[in-house]
């Protein structure tokens, strides 16, 4: 499904955060957002899973503007994961990702055998099936974070949006967490579009990458083109090295701010 | 031994202890027919009923003590019910009827009718009911802005809840007099309530508590909050609206017939959460059995504690309830 973002200005109130964004989101690809705090990145994430009503433009999703589109009926080709989601009470992991069922089943009828299905399926495309009867709250935040990516598989999206999938998870749950997402464009050719902080690890789990300043998209590209120092200076404000690894993925080592308010002390 | 936390997630757990609540109210409405100033064995209450329609037993069972033994059931259930969508759609454990201006409105729709229409007394429940809606209107709209933030919904019904209480108040401290009625409002009551109240709110009760057997599901997927419900295509304004009108519906027919009856609404979604977990699918049936047998029991427990005259159920449940909950408390604390 084709995803497009034309015109769009998008904000909170009167404020406006996006300014004339026009962007297309590449099919079957993982498209990462990156920028400063408050460069408009979740805003924009936001505004294209139809959180945030947009200001003036649209997202189309093939060519329909997707906050006139009947909400549960978006749900079942667009999925998403907010950056801050808790699970309420005692919730087993089974429970969780039968929430993802919502949008295809029918009002008042109980789940079918095909839900039943796709919830396994989830289950075991996330390598949760052991864990199925697990209570959330027992499980470590990767797994945890696993079984949320597991709910909205549920949902069997072809375009999926999580917002900072990693955050408040140490270094190995984040590498699980997107290579799960890894994994599943590659065997599904599933859409993503997510907000990750860590350059390295957008670099190394993602296809293309967008880079935000001041609410707009600066530099848009595959991983080789943005991963450069004039450019992540520009955006980030910072001096930095950059290294290709032996698997040809570039990576970058932060060197120092170069805010002109900021003390320089690399050498 | 497995403990109730794990125990507590099993589908044949929920429903095991959902029977035993049933089993539990229907002990209630028996015994609510059988104790109070006419003590009757079970036995003369199925003789009573079956072959002598023109007792006086008959008129005592008939129109004294089964519609208010229902009343009980049904305002205990509605308030209850209540409290459990309050504290879904709040996302906030303290929430219960009274937070949404409910009962203050309730009351000072009450207070108004007793003092400028005082031989009016049988429009009690139909002020009531008119001024405990239209407060929670009143609570909604103000904390409307592109949506309702429950954190503002909650603010609003505590600001407004304060300010009809004092209006209230000051109408109690000048005409003291012609109010006397309202002091069994404010603790709650059900003495002489019988079928005429029944049939004023029996409708909207059971409307409302329809409305909350079928968003049940819909009030697991708010609880996971706005933006993940949007993401699974819930309608998360028009749900919410929904179910807030459902819970003031429920409460303001529960207030208006038995007056501020707060602590059920709080408590009993509590207690079953405790028993069965948050699964809104059991905690609404779960709230309606046990608020229903809680309101119930304590009105017969009322009745016949000093006999020959009467506790108010309100007294008697913020009586027995507190020590209990604190009981379930400590126990789940064990067990974390």
């Amino acid at each position: 499904m084709k995803l497009e973002i034309r015109n769009l200005s998008a904000g909170y109130g009167r404020k406006t955060v996006l300014e004339e964004i026009n962007f297309e989101i590449p099919e079957g690809k993982i498209t990462t957002l990156l920028g400063p705090n408050g460069c408009g990145k979740s805003t924009l994430l936001k505004t294209i899973g139809r959180l945030l009503r947009p200001q003036r433009g649209a997202v189309y999703l093939d060519g329909k503007a997707i906050h006139t589109l009947d909400t549960a009926k978006l749900a079942r080709d667009l999925a998403l994961l907010p950056q801050l989601h808790h699970a309420p009470g005692e919730l087993t992991v089974g429970q969780l990702v039968a929430f993802g069922r919502f949008p295809h089943r029918r009002a008042f009828t109980p789940a079918s055998k095909h839900d039943q299905e796709v919830v396994d399926q989830a289950l075991e495309m996330t390598r949760l099936g052991v864990l199925r009867d697990r209570l959330l709250t027992t499980l470590s935040g990767g797994e945890r974070q696993r079984a949320w990516i597991a709910m909205t598989l549920a949902q069997e999206p072809e375009i999926l949006l999580l917002d900072e999938p990693t955050t408040f998870l140490d270094v190995c749950c984040q590498y699980e967490v997107t290579e799960l997402v890894r994994n599943l464009n590659r065997t599904s050719g599933l859409t993503v579009v997510m907000v990750l902080h860590d350059l390295n690890l957008a670099a190394r789990c993602s296809d293309r990458l967008a880079a935000i300043r001041d609410g707009k998209i600066r530099y848009s590209g595959t991983v080789s083109e943005l991963m450069k120092p004039e450019i992540l200076r520009e955006i980030f404000e910072i001096e930095t090295e950059i290294a290709v690894g032996t698997d040809g993925i570039p990576f970058c080592i932060p060197t120092g701010s170069c805010r002109s308010t900021g003390e320089k002390n690399h050498g | 031994m497995k403990s109730l936390r794990e125990l507590r997630h099993l589908h044949t757990f929920r429903l095991a202890v959902l029977a035993v609540l049933a089993g539990l109210l229907v002990l209630v409405i028996l015994l609510g027919l059988r104790f109070g100033s006419l003590r009757l064995s079970f036995s003369e209450i199925i003789l009573t009923l079956w072959n002598a329609p023109e007792s006086v037993e008959y008129r005592i069972l008939q129109d004294i003590r089964l519609p208010r033994v229902l009343l009980g059931v049904l305002v205990g259930a509605s308030l209850a019910v209540s409290g459990a969508i309050l504290q879904g759609i709040m996302r906030n454990p303290l929430a219960s009827p009274g937070i949404i201006g409910v009962s203050a409105g309730g009351g000072l729709g009450g207070v108004l009718v007793l003092l400028a229409l005082p031989e009016l007394s049988h429009l009690l429940v139909p002020a009531a009911f008119c001024g405990a809606l239209a407060t929670a209107l009143c609570v909604y709209l103000l904390a409307w802005r592109g949506g309702i933030d429950p954190v503002r919904l909650i603010l609003s019904g505590v600001a407004i809840a304060a300010m009809l209480g004092a209006i209230s108040s000051t109408i109690l401290i000048f005409h003291a007099e012609k109010v006397a009625g309202m002091l069994d409002f404010a603790i709650g009551s059900l003495s002489g309530r019988s079928w005429p109240q029944l049939e004023q709110v029996g409708l909207y009760m059971v409307a409302g508590i329809l409305v909350a057997e079928l968003g049940a599901s819909r009030l697991n997927l708010l609880a996971l909050g706005d933006d993940v419900a949007t993401g699974l295509g819930l309608r998360v304004e028009r749900t919410r609206l929904l179910l807030l009108a459902a819970a003031a519906l429920l409460a303001a027919a529960a207030v208006s017939v038995v007056g501020l009856l707060g602590f059920v609404g709080l408590i009993a979604p509590h207690i079953v959460r405790l028993l069965i977990g948050a699964d809104f699918r059991y905690l609404i049936p779960g709230s309606l059995l046990f608020g229903g047998a809680m309101v119930a029991g304590c009105d017969t427990i009322g009745r016949m504690a000093l006999d020959p005259s009467e506790l108010p159920v309100g007294v008697i449940m913020s009586l027995l309830g507190p020590p209990f909950f604190l009981y379930l408390l400590r126990r789940r604390d064990h067990e974390a």
